[in-house]
């Protein structure tokens, strides 16, 4: 509050509250802050400190939320500059176990309203743009929003779309948006101010599974281009739409 | 032998809830769970029991419910208008009901939610740890007349027992932390932000509750847009045009806003159960004296169970002690309402 100055530098460990502690790794979202906050989250869940109460992270940052009443801040700050010190968590490798989603996508009619618009801002043509969509997988940087819901990234720099002034009211659920070297596959119905470019039938939260969450931070996504009526069709027969899950080495 | 509650009608906010789920922040779900900890707890002390039990939310408007088997329940949170066959029964206490009583529950008269308990907690399946409706989550939803939730016997215990709990119905000092970008807002601002009457906007809910006031809006030093980062519930989130918001439980779990403070878990409730209106004022605090204010649910219904006090059980009694209660809440309200003539 009184040293600005000292924000600037990164990794920074804030206190948040009575019970959180944030690392973050950059001010700005970049491949090597998230690569670092997803290796260094990983990092800490080895340690198995006891008085935390959980590990998150978001696009450049970790997060420990402890037990006031078991662990200082203080205690808990000094073991993280520890393991900060340890290593280079911007040129860390990314958590091992990662997964990839071949995700079915139409780009075209009542799923696609904003791609021509999105295209037009991001300078290319819409079949350009959409193979800048699905030429290599993305990855989850980050969950949040809702459960299981991926900000996927990064974008090229001509994706840096900022966010419309007026929010779309609704999207569905599997709606693929775009904004900010970002996309979003959506996992509940909500109103956004990002573009929607496309339409799934992926669900990033089934409650109805042990394990609901279908990513994890890290895992990765390849949007495959199929016609809305193909989509339609794998729809009705697959819960997930037709994607398909595998294993990243 | 298990029985069910059966709901006859219910307001439009009328869910079930427990303390949450917590610990999976960075799958981006929030740990939801009952808008006033408190009251889930206090009602806990009352029965006697966990206080992981899983109880029913009324935001605002409670409802009409029965029972199939005979066990006992507690009222507790914000004051409600309650009748058990029609004879007025009173908050923050707990009754024996029995199978074909009715209990009716009517509006909220000081604060936002009421709590109803059951003995032995709402039987449903657990998932995730939690018996919790999470509304944004897409975890359960708003119970409507029809629907029947599963209990188990009463164990025994006592009833005719009532508590008499701090205000914290109706606004008033609301004690917050720095968070990690508190320092973004320039010490003026901050001072200009503990130094604001608010009051608590019409738009609230589980997520999230917004805060006016009748000065300019705040805002961080800079950066108009910073990277989106975790949040946690009681993060005070300053929108684009100026006016906080104080994140409720079931809030998104990360959020490119900038929060100037955070709500101490104590406190929390306070700010759930300010009615439209209720006048706030944000206090920064030491850790040192959060970590003093802080208390567990598990200790808050061990108190709650210690202290509760046998009931009187005229009607003409109740009935007194009901208005005693409102009338307090009034008198607090009145400070604030000072400030706040348009």
């Amino acid at each position: 509050m009184d040293d600005a100055q000292t924000a600037l530098t990164f990794p920074r460990v804030a206190r948040m509250g009575l019970s959180g502690l944030l690392i973050s790794f950059s001010d700005v979202l970049n491949e090597p802050a998230n690569r670092a906050a997803l290796a260094f989250k990983v990092r800490m869940e080895r340690e198995s400190w006891p008085g935390v109460e959980e590990y998150a992270t978001s696009l450049v940052s970790a997060f420990v939320r402890f037990d006031p009443f078991a662990l200082s801040f203080e205690e808990l700050k000094s073991r993280v500059d520890l393991l900060l010190e340890q290593a280079d968590w911007y040129a860390a490798a990314l958590p091992e176990h990662r997964k990839l989603w071949r995700i079915p996508t139409a780009f075209e009619g009542v799923g696609a309203p904003q791609l021509c618009e999105a295209a037009e801002m991001a300078g290319r043509s819409v079949p350009d743009a959409v193979s800048d969509l699905t030429a290599a997988p993305v990855r989850a940087l980050a969950l949040g929003y809702a459960p299981g819901q991926p900000y996927l990234g990064t974008l090229p720099d001509n994706w840096n779309l900022p966010r419309q002034t007026a929010l779309t009211p609704t999207v569905e659920v599997g709606a693929l948006v775009v904004a900010v070297r970002q996309l979003i596959v959506f996992g509940t119905r909500a109103p956004t101010g990002w573009r929607q470019v496309g339409m799934t039938g992926f669900k990033c939260f089934r409650p109805e599974l042990d394990d609901p969450f279908s990513l994890r931070p890290g895992d990765e996504c390849l949007f495959v281009p199929v016609s809305a009526a193909k989509l339609a069709e794998l729809t009705v027969s697959d819960p997930m739409g037709g994607a398909i899950m595998e294993p990243l080495a | 032998m298990t029985g069910v509650v059966n709901v006859h009608q219910a307001g439009p906010g009328v869910t079930v809830q427990d303390l949450g789920r917590p610990g999976f922040l960075g799958q981006g779900m929030s740990q939801g769970g009952a808008a006033d900890w408190c009251a889930l707890a206090e009602g806990a002390g009352l029965l006697g029991q966990s206080h992981d039990c899983a109880a029913i939310e009324m935001a605002g408007l409670g409802g009409q419910f029965s029972v199939t088997i005979p066990t006992r329940i507690a009222l507790t949170g914000g004051v409600m208008t309650a009748t058990l066959d029609d004879a007025p029964i009173s908050w923050n206490a707990s009754h024996r009901i029995a199978p074909g009583q009715v209990l009716s529950i009517g509006g909220v008269r000081n604060g936002v939610y009421g709590y109803l308990h059951l003995a032995g907690g709402i039987d449903l399946p657990s998932f995730l740890g939690s018996r919790a409706t999470h509304l944004t989550g897409g975890i359960g939803t708003a119970l409507s007349a029809g629907d029947t939730l599963p209990i188990q016997t009463d164990t025994g215990g006592q009833a005719g027992l009532t508590l008499s709990t701090p205000d914290r119905f109706s606004g008033g000092i609301v004690r917050i932390l720095p968070t990690a970008q508190t320092y973004l807002f320039a010490a003026p601002e901050v001072a200009r932000f503990e130094a604001t009457d608010f009051r608590r906007d019409t738009r609230g809910n589980r997520q999230g509750v917004r805060m006016v006031s009748d000065g300019p809006g705040f805002a961080a030093e800079g950066q108009l847009s910073i990277v989106s980062e975790t949040i946690m519930p009681g993060d005070i989130q300053m929108t684009g045009e100026g006016t906080p918001f104080v994140l409720m439980p079931e809030c998104q779990t990360t959020g490119g806003y900038p929060r100037i403070g955070t709500v101490i878990p104590a406190d929390l409730p306070i700010v759930a159960q300010a009615a439209p209106g209720a006048g706030i004022v944000f206090q920064f605090i030491s850790v040192e004296a959060a970590l003093a204010a802080h208390e567990t649910p598990a200790h808050l219904r061990a108190r709650a169970a210690k202290s509760a006090m046998p009931l009187l059980r005229d009607p003409h009694d109740v009935a007194d002690l009901l208005s005693y209660q409102l009338i307090s809440g009034m008198i607090t309200g009145t400070e604030w309402d000072k400030e706040e003539q348009p």
